[in-house]
């Protein structure tokens, strides 16, 4: 059960902290354009809303749903969900994919802002910035949305709600105090490694969870969850190698 | 999350986004949350959602029907590597794609 613990506040940690510096690369850019008032009245919004959300739908989901149905449907979203960031990985680690540039989305950002030419808005008008305040609420939103699931996900399934939450707080906080000391170098978070980190980590409890709730009786009990994790980790890696030499190759016969 | 998500819509997904704004608020907030999970769980990726559905179909099959152990131990990751694999498999391919297209123009 400690295995399992610590692999879910870490899970949850670091999916957190991954898709706040996210958000935060849109706060600063809104900050810095439109001014910090309205930006960060759209942030603490945005994390009332999606706190109230975790509280309203969790308890539910521990209470009212069977812990076995609970366990293949949220392994299987977790299945899906952490695929899709481990595939990214893959073909990021592979040169396939560009990898995420949080300079070049803070500068987007700064000089869709700067012109006034936002259809969330207009120019600037004195008091509450609307456009200020909607970009930053959407971005912290949208961002957040995908903690909240996880952390739903993985602390309703472990029945650790509490302990995600405060999992994914601490995250939002780190992120959100280096933030305001390092403001426009977020570039140096290493945001794709750590995101092949979740995304093996999701994976992993996705097959672990979707395996007990189907009758499989994994060998060592949580314990399986670290094999899980070396293996996809060690497959996801491989796949990198092996992608990226032939996208070599292709760049040589280009 | 994309940040193309954040910035102003043109182009289909502006005309996309100008046509949900028009709708009532309630019908608003359906279409966005059915646009949030479609996004979340299908995106440009439907092969991970039918490959992870038929993994754990086959390794289901497997659990009730075989009885050795190992077998239905070994068998949802080796499903997961497979559907991973070949979705990167795939992706590989229409990047390359692009960019032979990209190349010819």
């Amino acid at each position: 059960m400690h295995n399992s613990i610590a692999v879910l506040l870490v899970a949850v940690f670091l999916a957190s902290a991954v898709e706040m510096v996210e958000a935060l690369t849109i706060v600063v850019a809104v900050g810095v354009t439109r001014g910090w008032r309205s930006a960060l009245e759209g942030t603490v919004t945005a994390v009332v809303v999606l706190a109230g959300l975790v509280a309203a739908v969790g308890p539910a989901l521990v209470h009212f749903v069977p812990l076995a149905a609970l366990r293949v449907v949220v392994g299987g979203l977790l299945l899906v969900f952490g695929l899709q960031w481990l595939q990214k990985a893959v073909l990021r680690s592979a040169g396939l994919k560009a990898k995420h540039d949080e300079d070049r989305i803070f500068q987007d950002q700064v000089t869709v802002l700067s012109t006034g030419d936002v259809s969330t808005g207009g120019p600037r008008a004195p008091g509450r910035d609307s456009t200020a305040f909607t970009v930053a609420f959407k971005g912290v939103f949208l961002e957040g949305l995908e903690v909240v699931v996880i952390v739903l996900t993985l602390g309703a399934t472990e029945n650790r709600l509490a302990l995600a939450s405060l999992a994914a707080l601490a995250a939002v906080v780190l992120v959100g105090a280096v933030g305001a000391v390092v403001a426009r170098q977020l570039s140096g978070v290493p945001e794709n490694a750590l995101k092949a980190v979740v995304g093996v980590m999701l994976v992993s409890y996705g097959t672990f969870w979707t395996g007990e709730g189907i009758g499989v009786h994994w060998p060592g009990s949580d314990l399986a969850l670290l094999v899980l994790a070396a293996a996809y980790g060690t497959v996801a890696w491989l796949l990198g190698r092996l992608l990226g030499r032939d996208a070599e190759q292709d760049v040589r016969v280009a | 999350m994309s940040p193309d998500q954040h910035r102003p819509a043109t182009g289909d997904h502006g005309r996309a986004s100008q046509e949900v704004t028009a709708l009532a608020p309630g019908r608003r907030a359906l279409v966005a949350f059915g646009r949030f999970w479609w996004d979340f769980l299908v995106g440009d990726t439907p092969e991970l959602l039918i490959g992870s559905l038929a993994a754990l179909g086959a390794a289901a099959l497997l659990a009730h029907g075989v009885g050795v152990r190992s077998v239905v131990v070994g068998s949802l990751p080796a499903f997961v590597v497979l559907v991973l694999v070949l979705s990167s498999l795939r992706a590989r391919a229409r990047i390359r794609a692009a960019r032979r297209t990209e190349l010819e123009r």
